[in-house]
């Protein structure tokens, strides 16, 4: 975990109850997706009912923390004073292998435009102030054992 | 291919228009009661005869009903007054509904209208984070349509290049538009110079922030024959897709519900790609319309960057995209001029005029491109 207290605090995240369990997932560092109890679809955002079969009561389960990468942008202007300090980052969507996608940063890589689609990514929580924010870095590439 | 009873049976006999640009102090009722004043007096008809009046909602200041105003202020108690709250696509979609409301014969006269003015008073809509997206910096339309930009770049191949055409094709025509709010050429070079602003966007792939209103006059060819109208242009065509989804859902985020729209269209006029001699697509953002292409059919999936490359879609190519600058240089108006320019070279009437204007497709889209309309137009009567 990493703190940096020099720069802006970010935006609040949705602490609706409809969300907050997924906010006190990060914070015990697991990052959590919603599983339908009915037909076992897990998605995200959070939603009351299953976007697939739309039975309502879908659990929260914790997610492995591997995932591709879907696509990304790079900030180069912030778009709100909270992220004047920090730019340039990057802003990502990464498919989870429980299937679920979200919005996330991309965090350890030195120049985002070196990125690609497809790319298996790690899941690394940082703490920034009161929230434990939900990213991902790039998966160290497994070395396959010669035969 | 047979086409549907429908087209050609409802033609569009005026346009009108407010200056484009910087209009402060002006409310959007005032710039839609002179666009409206305008579109009337192209088509060369009272007010009264207006028995429909359909309303795209201004994207600056969403206002509940804001359609009676609209009606009150243009002095009219129509049969039909809806508010149609579907972005950029609302423009076509609405004009496809006064087709059908008056083939139905639920009104006879119908005036479409927007104006806004979100140059001078707000443009926070386009800037606004959803959900948890504010924490990880995600705000408004740019960082959302970069992601779709980003994954056909990485997917296909585009390029820069290919980007930087679609804004250099729609500058050049704008430069040349003498109403343009934007008038200054752009090269090739210049853009491969601009720095980036959301990469993969530069300020060249993003569209202009304007005020100004629009309108347009909707009625039966038959009417228009009654009411001796001048320069009437069928409609040979519409339809629509709505990809509904934010793009992070979509399990392809390089193709849309145009795919369907443009079909729909297609299939009601009778025409194919190949029929198009000259389009006006809707370019919030550059890769939109290498999109649009490629879903329309006019090229393969994937192959939109290449076919919009050296200069094939400005005004002496082979498909003139844009003719009066578009979103990019025109106006940023969310899609009613693109109809207009649609008109005006289907009368052969167009500032810069396609030398061969037989057939014009039109598209509308709105949201992170959620939702999508599709008009194909024929010379005029």
């Amino acid at each position: 975990m990493s703190d940096a207290p020099e720069l802006a605090p970010l935006p609040a995240p949705d602490d609706s109850p409809l969300w907050a369990p997924f906010w006190a997932a990060t914070q015990e560092g697991r990052l959590a997706f919603m599983r339908c109890s009915h037909c076992g679809n897990g998605f995200l955002p959070a939603r009351l009912e299953c976007p697939k079969c739309l039975s309502p009561g879908a659990q929260w389960e914790s997610a492995s923390g591997g995932a591709r990468l879907i696509s990304w942008v790079v900030y180069h202007r912030p778009p709100n004073p909270a992220f004047a300090d920090r730019v340039p980052y990057t802003v990502a969507i990464v498919e989870l292998d429980e299937g679920p996608r979200m919005t996330t940063n991309i965090t350890g890589v030195a120049d985002p435009e070196s990125l690609s689609i497809e790319q298996r990514l790690v899941l690394r929580i940082e703490q920034e102030g009161d929230v434990a924010v939900p990213r991902f870095a790039p998966a160290v590439p497994r070395i396959e054992p010669r035969k | 291919m047979a086409r549907h009873p429908l087209s050609e049976k409802i033609v569009i006999a005026g346009v009108g228009s407010t200056r484009f640009g910087s209009l402060p102090g002006r409310s959007t009722v005032s710039m839609i009661v002179e666009a409206a004043s305008g579109a009337l007096q192209d088509a060369g008809i009272e007010k009264e005869l207006v028995d429909a009046v359909l309303v795209k909602p201004p994207t600056s200041n969403p206002e509940m009903m804001f359609q009676v105003g609209v009606a009150e202020a243009l002095g009219l108690q129509p049969k039909l007054n809806p508010n149609w709250n579907q972005g950029g696509a609302a423009n076509i979609a609405m004009l496809s509904y006064a087709a059908l409301s008056i083939d139905a014969g639920l009104c006879d006269v119908a005036l479409l209208c927007f104006a806004d003015n979100a140059k001078s008073a707000s443009s926070t809509a386009y800037n606004k984070a959803k959900g948890n997206d504010a924490v990880f910096g995600l705000f408004g339309t740019l960082g959302k349509y970069g992601m779709i930009a980003r994954r056909h770049i990485e997917q296909y191949g585009t390029s820069y290049d290919h980007l930087g055409a679609i804004a250099v094709a729609c500058r050049r025509h704008g430069s040349e538009n003498p109403g343009a709010q934007l008038r200054k050429p752009l090269t090739l070079d210049d853009y491969r110079a601009s720095k980036p602003l959301v990469a993969p966007f530069r300020r060249e792939d993003v569209c202009l922030v304007s005020d100004g209103g629009a309108a347009i006059v909707v009625m039966s060819a038959k009417r228009a024959r009654e009411l001796k109208v001048e320069r009437a242009v069928p409609v040979l065509g519409f339809g629509q897709g709505q990809t509904a989804w934010e793009p992070y859902l979509r399990a392809d985020l390089t193709t849309t519900q145009a795919v369907a729209s443009a079909q729909t269209a297609f299939a009601m006029a009778g025409l194919s790609p190949q029929d198009i001699d000259v389009a006006q697509l809707y370019d919030c953002f550059t890769i939109v319309p290498i999109m649009t292409l490629e879903d329309y059919g006019f090229c393969k999936k994937g192959e939109g960057g290449p076919f919009a490359a050296d200069g094939r879609l400005e005004i002496d190519g082979d498909l003139p995209m844009n003719t009066s600058g578009g979103l990019l240089s025109e106006t940023g108006m969310p899609g009613m001029q693109l109809i207009i320019e649609g008109v005006h070279q289907m009368r052969g009437e167009a500032n810069l005029q396609a030398k061969r204007a037989r057939n014009c497709i039109i598209s509308n889209q709105g949201g992170i491109m959620q939702t999508h309309s599709t008009l194909i137009l024929g010379e005029r009567l």
